[in-house]
C-alpha cells in the first residue's frame, strides 16, 4: 500500500505486560493522527475500601495492587505509615529492606528482560519458543529469577505477596544463617548477570532517541530503594512530602488508569532509565565497569536500550544483595513497637519499574482516612503515548505486522504493569485515507 | 506458542486481579520448561503474543467479574473451555475488591477518579462460580504454585487433585509451632481458614489473615468468641473477616454477625 492508502495495525490483546490493555494508532495520511493506550484492566477502587482500615494493614492490602511487585507497594507503604506515626526503624531493619528490594529487582527484572522482553529482540513470540532454540539461555534466566524469588521467600516467606513486612520493621527477621545460605547461588547470579549486561547489549537497537524528563530518587550515597529526594533533569528536588505540589494526574477518557504529568511541563519518565541516568555515579565499581563496557554511559535516551540498563541493574541489585547479606547483624527486636494516632505520611520508593508514591492520613484510632496511591506506570502513560507518536511516524512505511510489533516493543520497554496502573495491552494501529484515493 | 493436537490447549484468562496467581506458573521456575512439554499453552497473554483460539482443553481463570463486559466475557470463556479451572481468592470468592460490596460503589468510583462518568463498573465483585460452572477452584491470595503444578498434572492424568481442605492449625502443629494465640494471644484466623500456604503467618509470629479463605467446615462463631475473649472489639473481628477472601458466604456471614451486633 501507498504512504497515502488505508493501513491498519491492529492487536486486540497486547501481550507480555503485566493487566490487560490496548493500544489504538490511527495514521492519516503519512501523519500520526492519534495514539490511546487504552486501560480497559477494570479498577478495582483500593484508595476507596482503604478507608476505615487500620494502618497495620495497608501494606498488606496493597500488595494486592500488584502481584509483580508486592514488596514495592509495602515499602511504600510502610515508610508512609512510619512517616505518619513518627516511627525510627533500626538501620538492621533497614539493611533488610534493601535486600528485600533487591529480590524483587532481581525477580522482577529478571522476568521482564529474558521472558517478556528479550524474545521481541530475537522475533520469538515468547520465551517458549525461544526456549526451544536458546535453552542454556532461559535455563540461566529461571535460575537467576529463583534467587530473587528466594530472597523475597526467606525475608517474607513467600514470594508473591510476602507477609512478614510491618510498620515499624518486620514480623520476624531471619537469622545470619539463614542469609548467609544465600550467598553462593549470588555470587553465580552477579556473575550471571554480568553475562546479561554483555549479552542485552549485543541485541539490536532500533535507532530512536527522546528528549525525556527522567524522574527518580537520588540519596547522598547510595542507589535508591527506599530514601532520597525526587530529582528530575530538569531541576525538579523535592520532598516526597512535596509530590502531589508538583505533579498532578488527568482522568482521561479512553483508560481506566490515571495519568500523571509534571505540573507546568508535562510528561516524564520514571524507572530503570531514569534511575540509571540520574544515579550513574551511585552504582557500585562492578555494575559502572560493566555498563561502560558495553558503552552504555548516561545519559541513555534510546528507551529500547533499558533492556541492557535493567541488566545493569540486575548486577547492582546481585551486588548489593552480597554487601547487605555480609554487613547483616539481626536487631535487638524486629520491628519499633507503634501507637496509634493522627498523622498524615508520604514516601516514595523504587519499584521494579520506577516511583510508587503512597500518601495516607491516620485518625486517633490509627484508621485511615484517606489514601492516594500513584505507581509508576500511571506515571509513564502520557510518555508511552508520547514516544509512540513519534516512534509511529518513524514507522508509516512498514508492513503493517512489522509495524504493529515495533510499536508493541516500543511499549514494553516500559514493562508496563496495567494492574497496577489501575490500581494489559492491544494495538491498533489504524490508517485513514486521506481523502482523494 | 506451537499447536500440537496430541497436547492438552490450555488458556489463562484474567479479570479483576494483580496478576500474581498466572504469575505463579512463571514463578515455577524448575517446573515451567517441563510443564510446557506436557501441555499447549494456546492463550497466554501475560506470557506470550500469539494468541490461539479457543476451545481449549483446560482454562485457567483468574481474577472475579466486576463489569457488565467480564460478566459476558465469562460465559463465552466458560464456552470455549472444556476443563474451567478458577485460580485464588479473586476469581474463587470476588478478591479484596469485592470490600465494595458493602458500599455505595459511585461514591468509591467519586474518591479515585475525578471524572466518574468515563468509569464502568458493577456494583459487586463476584465470583466466578457466580456466573458459571467450574470444575475445580484453588484458593490462596496468592495461590500456591505447587497446589497448581499437582492441579495440572491431576488433570492431565484424569484424577482428582490432591488439595487439602482441612484448617491452617493442622499445618501449624505438623510444624511444631507453638499456638501463637494460645501461647501469646495474638488474634488468629487459622482455625477457620483453609490450609496451603504453609502456615506462614504463624510461622513469621503474626496471626493468620485468612488468606485462603474458610475450610471446609470453618466454625466461624466460635472463633469469633474467642477473638471477643482477647480483647478484639467487633470492629476488628469485622475487618478481620473482611479481608482477600470477604465475600466467601463463610466469611461474609461472619463478619456480619459481628457488624450487627
Amino acid at each position: 500500500m501507498t504512504g497515502r492508502g488505508t493501513k491498519t495495525i491492529r492487536v486486540d490483546t497486547l501481550a507480555r505486560v503485566e493487566g490487560e490493555g490496548s493500544l489504538y494508532i490511527k495514521l492519516v495520511g503519512d501523519r500520526v493522527a492519534d495514539v490511546k493506550l487504552k486501560i480497559y484492566e477494570p479498577p478495582r477502587l483500593f484508595e476507596a475500601f482503604l478507608r476505615g482500615r487500620h494502618f497495620s494493614e495497608a501494606a498488606d492490602i496493597t500488595a494486592r495492587i500488584c502481584g509483580i511487585c508486592p514488596v514495592a507497594y509495602q515499602m511504600s507503604a510502610v515508610h508512609a505509615m512510619e512517616r505518619a506515626l513518627g516511627v525510627r526503624i533500626d538501620p538492621e531493619v533497614r539493611l533488610l529492606r534493601r535486600l528485600f528490594y533487591c529480590g524483587e529487582w532481581i525477580e522482577s527484572h529478571t522476568l521482564h528482560v529474558y521472558m517478556l522482553h528479550a524474545p521481541d529482540f530475537l522475533g520469538y513470540p515468547d520465551v517458549i519458543a525461544m526456549a526451544a532454540d536458546h535453552r542454556a539461555i532461559v535455563e540461566s534466566a529461571l535460575r537467576l529469577k529463583k534467587i530473587g524469588n528466594r530472597i523475597v521467600q526467606v525475608l517474607g516467606g513467600r514470594e508473591i505477596h510476602p507477609i512478614s513486612a510491618a510498620v515499624g520493621g518486620f514480623y520476624k527477621v531471619p537469622t545470619k544463617q539463614q542469609l548467609s545460605d544465600l550467598v553462593p547461588e549470588l555470587e553465580w547470579a552477579l556473575e550471571a548477570s554480568l553475562e546479561t549486561v554483555r549479552w542485552t547489549a549485543s541485541l539490536e537497537f532500533p535507532n530512536f532517541e527522546q528528549d525525556y524528563e527522567f524522574v527518580a530518587l537520588r540519596h547522598p550515597d547510595e542507589y535508591p530503594f527506599n530514601e532520597g529526594r525526587l530529582v528530575s533533569n530538569r531541576g525538579l528536588d523535592i520532598d516526597a512530602a512535596e509530590y502531589e505540589d508538583h505533579f498532578v494526574e488527568l482522568h482521561v477518557k479512553h483508560s481506566n488508569a490515571l495519568h500523571s504529568v509534571v505540573r507546568g511541563r508535562g510528561s516524564y519518565l520514571v524507572g530503570p532509565l531514569a534511575r540509571f541516568n540520574l544515579n550513574f555515579d551511585r552504582l557500585p565499581e562492578v555494575a559502572r565497569t560493566v555498563a561502560l563496557g558495553v558503552g552504555l554511559r548516561p545519559p541513555v535516551k534510546n528507551l529500547f536500550r533499558s533492556i541492557v540498563v535493567r541488566a545493569v541493574e540486575l548486577v547492582f541489585a546481585c551486588a548489593e544483595a552480597l554487601r547487605a547479606i555480609h554487613e547483616y547483624e539481626p536487631p535487638a527486636v524486629p520491628r519499633a513497637e507503634v501507637a496509634n494516632r493522627t498523622g498524615v505520611g508520604q514516601a516514595i520508593t523504587e519499584a521494579p519499574r520506577g516511583i510508587l508514591y503512597h500518601r495516607y492520613a491516620l485518625d486517633e484510632k490509627g484508621l485511615i482516612v484517606a489514601a492516594r496511591i500513584v505507581p509508576p506506570t500511571s506515571q509513564n502513560l502520557r510518555q508511552i503515548e508520547d514516544d509512540l507518536r513519534e516512534y509511529a511516524a518513524c514507522l508509516v512505511a512498514w508492513p503493517i505486522e512489522e509495524a504493529t510489533w515495533k510499536c508493541e516493543q516500543a511499549v514494553r520497554s516500559y514493562d508496563p504493569c496495567i494492574s497496577c496502573a489501575t490500581h494489559s495491552l492491544k494495538v491498533v494501529v489504524e490508517r485513514e485515507e486521506t481523502g482523494e484515493d | 506458542m506451537s499447536s500440537n493436537k496430541e497436547r492438552p490447549r490450555i488458556a489463562v484468562f484474567k479479570f479483576a486481579s494483580c496478576d500474581g496467581c498466572q504469575l505463579s506458573l512463571l514463578d515455577a521456575e524448575d517446573e515451567l520448561l517441563g510443564i510446557v512439554a506436557a501441555v499447549d499453552v494456546a492463550y497466554f497473554p501475560e506470557a506470550s503474543r500469539t494468541m490461539l483460539k479457543g476451545p481449549y482443553d483446560i482454562g485457567f481463570v483468574e481474577g472475579s467479574v466486576t463489569t457488565h463486559w467480564d460478566a459476558q466475557r465469562i460465559q463465552e470463556v466458560r464456552r470455549q473451555c472444556k476443563t474451567l479451572i478458577t485460580i485464588g481468592a479473586c476469581a474463587t470468592a470476588g478478591g479484596i475488591q469485592a470490600l465494595r460490596n458493602w458500599k455505595d460503589v459511585d461514591e468509591f468510583v467519586r474518591v479515585v477518579y475525578a471524572t466518574p462518568q468515563f468509569i464502568s463498573t458493577l456494583k459487586l465483585s463476584t465470583p466466578i462460580a457466580e456466573h458459571v460452572p467450574v470444575d475445580f477452584e484453588l484458593r490462596g491470595c496468592p495461590i500456591n504454585k505447587y497446589h497448581l503444578i499437582e492441579l495440572i498434572t491431576a488433570t492431565l492424568a484424569g484424577r482428582k487433585p490432591n488439595i487439602p481442605t482441612y484448617s491452617v492449625c493442622i499445618d501449624c502443629k505438623r510444624k511444631a509451632n507453638v499456638c501463637i494465640t494460645v501461647a501469646r494471644g495474638i488474634a488468629c484466623l487459622g482455625p477457620v481458614t483453609q490450609a496451603g500456604c504453609g502456615a506462614l503467618c504463624p510461622s513469621y509470629d503474626r496471626g493468620c489473615y485468612g488468606c485462603y479463605g474458610p475450610m471446609e467446615t470453618p466454625n466461624t462463631a466460635s472463633l469469633t468468641n474467642q477473638l471477643r475473649i482477647l480483647g478484639q472489639t467487633d470492629d476488628q473481628n469485622v475487618r478481620a473477616f473482611r479481608g482477600f477472601n470477604a465475600w466467601s458466604w463463610q466469611f461474609r456471614k461472619a463478619s456480619e454477625e459481628c457488624e450487627h451486633k
